[in-house]
């Protein structure tokens, strides 16, 4: 089973990454940009067994730092050959 | 009391461990033990353990994040918990944060750029067994060399450390964006500490300034004297 786990930063928690690449956008000449978030995305390859329960406590005791971020778990679908 | 013994562990990418293991052995004597990360049990009888600076892991995930899981932090938690002094200096303190010893986070420096630097201090508290040779507001000059330097913790956390007196050092001077200014925090119990200045880098003269000679020598005094 394949995982996407997204990580990023809980609203109110500066982004200086994200700050950065905006005004890297704009020193391109994209105008109209109006924020930059900055996050992380991690691909799991588990056991199909591997219970929802289990994959909510590696995100809490690893994948994410809790008290500066927040994590989205997402099921992909496997590519029908 | 036996004499001083103290730990210092390394972890892959620490560079400040044997920096760290002069300043204790010129300054608190006694023994010091080199500790590796994939150690699974800390030296019996022990006063002190240093977490150094440097890197671990290659800070891959966040700074710190992987050195936090590693065999040698089950035995550090724990002794921590015993009430045994834990010290954490610049990746040591990224370590204690993500281990969950000391509230908070340390993040990316609100300047992006890396900060290498002598920095003024204040000492925030001297009733701290790390602290109680310095007197509360002194003006110190620590080096501080990080990216992740940041401190962030919510509103409550950070009223809480306030309140409890447990901001032992704060920067005299905007150096990385730090909530508060913090530049060292001190668990519940006082125990612990995490800071992200050097102080290691600061017991001689021939360092450029010897203010961080006054922790060393508090955390031996207040140990020995116990």
């Amino acid at each position: 089973m394949k995982i996407r786990v997204h990580v990023s930063l809980k609203n109110g928690v500066l982004d200086p990454q994200g700050r950065a690449i905006h005004h890297a956008l704009e020193g391109l000449g994209f105008a109209g940009v109006r924020d930059v978030r900055a996050g992380r995305l991690i691909e799991l390859d588990v056991a199909d067994d591997t219970g929802d329960a289990a994959l909510d406590e590696m995100c809490r005791k690893l994948l994410a730092n809790m008290v500066i971020e927040n994590y989205r778990i997402e099921k992909v679908a496997e590519a029908v050959a | 009391m036996s004499s001083f013994s103290a730990a210092v562990v390394t972890f892959p990418g620490s560079n400040c461990d044997r920096d760290m293991a002069v300043a204790i052995e010129q300054v608190c004597g006694g023994s010091v033990h080199r500790v590796w990360h994939g150690d699974a049990e800390l030296p019996s009888g022990l006063d002190f353990i240093a977490l150094p600076g440097g890197f671990s892991y290659g800070d891959y995930l966040r700074s710190g994040a992987m050195a936090a899981r590693s065999p040698i932090m089950q035995a550090v938690i724990a002794a921590a918990n015993r009430g045994i002094a834990v010290l954490g200096v610049c990746n040591g303190f990224q370590v204690l944060t993500e281990a969950g010893l000391l509230p908070g986070a340390l993040m990316r420096n609100a300047g992006i750029r890396f900060v290498c630097r002598e920095a003024a201090l204040t000492v925030e508290t001297s009733q701290s067994l790390f602290t109680s040779g310095y007197a509360a507001g002194q003006r110190i000059t620590i080096p501080v060399a990080h990216h992740d330097g940041n401190y962030f913790a919510d509103q409550a956390t950070l009223d809480r450390l306030e309140n409890e007196g447990r901001v032992a050092f704060r920067y005299a001077e905007q150096v990385n964006g730090s909530a508060l200014g913090i530049a060292g925090v001190l668990s519940a119990q006082g125990n612990v500490l995490g800071m992200m200045p050097h102080p290691e880098r600061a017991i001689e003269p021939a360092h450029g300034g010897s203010d961080g000679r006054a922790l060393f020598e508090s955390v031996v005094g207040a140990l020995v004297s116990a």
